[in-house]
């Protein structure tokens, strides 16, 4: 909205309305009810998710630990957790935040309150008859689509109220011209729905034959994380820093150059999950090359976000939704280049089906998707609520533990797991001793879930308190309405 | 970038340029894949599975055993020395599969040969039951939940499909429940391991997987069970097949 800040009277002209232009706080406030909804349950389902997550990390060096029940086993937590974590959190999320950006971005109020109200609802309910299906046993079996096949409609449907409500939002928008984040956030929302739908015909409602099934899940795993989550992370990247460093965007025309370039590769990369598998070797081919072709989006990204900021780093200090921002940008950079190596057959022959490949996606997941999201929760919430966070003590606590969590998480596991491809690929070991060598470093990753866990729920309760607080005068007015009522009737009858 | 509908074009075209070049082609490619004959035996290859086998394969889907175990063996690494199979798995051997569970990772052995290198449904129980009976200091979890423990009247007969019978004064035994055998089904119904000709064998047939194997479980013995604290003062019998 920096760099389109020339067009800003054009913008009401073609807007076609004499009325004056929405202050930024009359946006925030029309956002209100929908957002806090969105945010608290996505906060919940993350605090669920790591919790499972932490319960299924414990498994792994304590087997026997609530062995015996069979709707804990690992087997069932872990895509549970996953799950969770994924629709729970960071869809519903980042649609949150992508709904807020589209509003400010377009000058618009947002509209459509009963839909997304439902929507919330429809997409929550769905995520928790999912979490029960597998936790049940009704696992597809689908790499981040096991919820079971009556779920995929239930969300799908409430995807798609979501989603036209956002992409009409776009449409009316006041002011029109379009700025890079808005590229990320109509992309992403355009394709979520394209790849979820797709995956699930071609894998659960009409299925393919044989290892085309794990083509198919291999595309939309890495897309669901490339093309729907990580598009409206470096959306609001692209948003906060400008805003925050206050500083126009170093260039648009770079912006642009990655934005397609990464549009491009991105979708070709999933089948690197697939290298040396039971497929057609020019299909793993085809996303290697593509997969090292990311390396000209992530320069774009990094230079054009470094030379925004440089200088102002040192703000990063003083103002919290900027240190997420750049912690979240920095891992993704990390995440890349490290998705970048393990493309190539000479890394991936050790790292392929270890401990590395999880490793990635944690830092991807929440070092750079859940920061950017935090950073942008943190900026939003007082906005929408017009009240600051109660305590600045748990906001720091907050981002301490996280980045201690997701860092102890990435580093151990990456550890645990080149230890892990090394002695798989040595035939002369046993098996079960490579995996016992692995324990210590599973232990260490245990104790970064636990932090992270822990700054969630930190984050959780003062989300609460501040919604509290926020109530209270409404419950206050309530309560006295109903009070006086009673009275009222009470002095009618006598 | 101001032109709206511009965009909106490009998003479309490069999804969709992925959506042909990996999901469409590939689908051409090999969505047509046919039985062919096994060069060895002159059947078909792959059979379909068994009746309890295909529970099996629900049992295995259910549970998530694919969180830990692939069932790929990869021409990458060094999958084949480690005698997890005498060839590289190819899409043939997954045509009859739903869903086709490759694995992303490796916490277990790959099990995409386990038919071929454990023939005895007994020790499959067994390492099920309790792994660390079979592999000290396995990290795979019990699954006790597949089993029952049934009393013995005075008198009765242990059954001959009984894990574990203890005959102190308590007099109980271990039974599978139908979920454990047809997972067991399934497991011995795993093996990718007919010559075929776009996957030939690169080591010596004569050398067959189950024959030599480093790190298979080995028959639940014994001492074994002697040792172990999950189940005190229980001699194991293992009775005649």
């Amino acid at each position: 909205m920096i760099a389109s800040a020339s067009s800003e009277c054009s913008a009401a002209v073609t807007a076609g309305a004499v009325e004056r232009r929405l202050a930024p706080s009359e946006i925030d406030v029309s956002c209100r009810g929908p957002l806090l909804l969105l945010f608290v349950s996505g906060l919940s389902w993350l605090v669920l998710g790591l919790l499972l997550a932490l319960i299924s990390s414990i498994k792994l060096h304590a087997p026997a630990f609530l062995a015996d029940v069979p709707w804990l086993t690992f087997g069932r937590l872990r895509p549970a957790a996953m799950n969770a974590i994924l629709y729970g959190f960071a869809s519903q999320t980042a649609i949150g935040v992508s709904l807020w950006m589209m509003c400010r971005l377009g000058r618009t109020r947002l509209l459509f309150h009963t839909p997304l109200f439902l929507a919330t609802a429809l997409w929550n309910s769905g995520v928790l008859l999912g979490l029960l299906g597998i936790l049940s046993g009704g696992s597809t079996g689908f790499e981040w689509l096991e919820m079971p096949r009556f779920v995929s409609p239930i969300l799908f449907l409430a995807y798609a109220l979501i989603g036209s409500c956002a992409l009409v939002t776009f449409y009316v928008r006041a002011e029109r011209s379009i700025y890079v984040s808005q590229w990320y956030l109509v992309a992403a929302l355009f394709w979520f729905p394209w790849i979820y739908s797709a995956a699930n015909m071609l894998l659960v409602f009409f299925p393919v034959r044989g290892v085309v099934q794990s083509i198919v899940n291999a595309w939309f795993t890495n897309n669901f994380l490339g093309l729907w989550l990580a598009p409206i992370g470096l959306g609001s990247i692209y948003y906060f820093i400008p805003k925050l460093s206050g500083r126009p965007l170093y260039s648009a025309q770079l912006a642009a150059f990655g934005f397609w370039t990464l549009a491009l590769f991105t979708n070709w990369t999933g089948l690197t999950k697939l290298v040396g598998g039971p497929v057609p070797a020019w299909i793993t081919s085809a996303s290697i090359a593509a997969n090292f072709l990311l390396v000209i989006p992530l320069l774009c990204a990094a230079i054009n976000w470094h030379l925004t900021l440089r200088g102002l780093y040192w703000k990063a200090k003083s103002d919290a939704t900027l240190r997420y921002i750049v912690f979240g940008a920095a891992s993704y950079l990390a995440a890349s280049v490290i998705s970048i190596l393990l493309g190539f057959r000479e890394i991936s022959g050790v790292t392929h089906l270890t401990f590395v490949e999880a490793a990635q996606v944690q830092l991807a997941l929440f070092g750079f998707i859940a920061m950017a999201l935090f950073g942008s929760l943190l900026y939003i919430i007082p906005r929408i609520t017009q009240r600051e966070w109660p305590s600045a003590r748990t906001a720091r606590l907050h981002f301490r533990c996280s980045v201690a969590g997701i860092i102890l998480i990435f580093l151990s596991l990456a550890a645990g797991g080149i230890l892990q491809g090394f002695g798989i690929n040595n035939p002369s070991a046993p098996f079960l001793d490579v995996m016992k060598s692995t324990i210590p470093f599973i232990g260490i990753s245990t104790l970064g879930q636990l932090l992270l866990v822990a700054g969630q729920m930190a984050l959780l309760w003062d989300f609460v308190v501040l919604l509290r607080e926020y109530a209270a005068p409404l419950r206050k007015t309530t309560l006295g309405w109903v009070m006086n009522s009673e009275i009222g009737k009470g002095e009618a009858r006598s | 970038m101001t032109n709206g509908p511009l965009l909106f074009l490009g998003i479309f075209a490069t999804l969709a340029s992925s959506f042909w070049g990996l999901v469409l082609v590939p689908q051409l490619q090999l969505g047509g894949q046919e039985q062919v004959t096994n060069s060895a035996t002159f059947g078909l290859y792959p059979q379909p599975r068994s009746g309890s086998a295909k529970q099996g394969a629900e049992i295995y889907r259910s549970l998530g055993c694919v969180e830990c175990h692939s069932q790929q063996v990869r021409g990458l690494g060094n999958d084949m020395a480690r005698d997890w199979g005498l060839r590289e798995t190819v899409a043939q051997d997954y045509l009859g599969d739903y869903p086709v569970l490759l694995g992303s990772q490796r916490i277990g052995p790959d099990l995409a040969n386990i038919g071929a290198r454990q023939t005895n449904a007994l020790t499959l129980l067994h390492h099920l039951f309790n792994p660390k009976l079979s592999a000290p200091g396995s990290i795979m979890p019990p699954y006790r939940f597949l089993f029952e423990e049934k009393r013995l009247k005075e008198d009765e007969k242990p059954s001959p499909e009984a894990l574990v019978i203890s005959t102190d004064q308590t007099r109980s035994e271990v039974l599978p429940r139908p979920e454990a055998t047809a997972l067991v089904d399934y497991l011995l119904s795993l093996r990718a391991d007919a010559p075929l000709y776009e996957a030939p064998f690169l080591k010596p047939s004569t050398n067959a997987i189950g024959a030599v194997s480093t790190n298979t479980v080995e028959a639940g013995s014994t001492n074994a069970v002697a040792t172990s604290n999950a189940t005190p003062a229980a001699p194991l019998t293992v009775p005649p097949k």
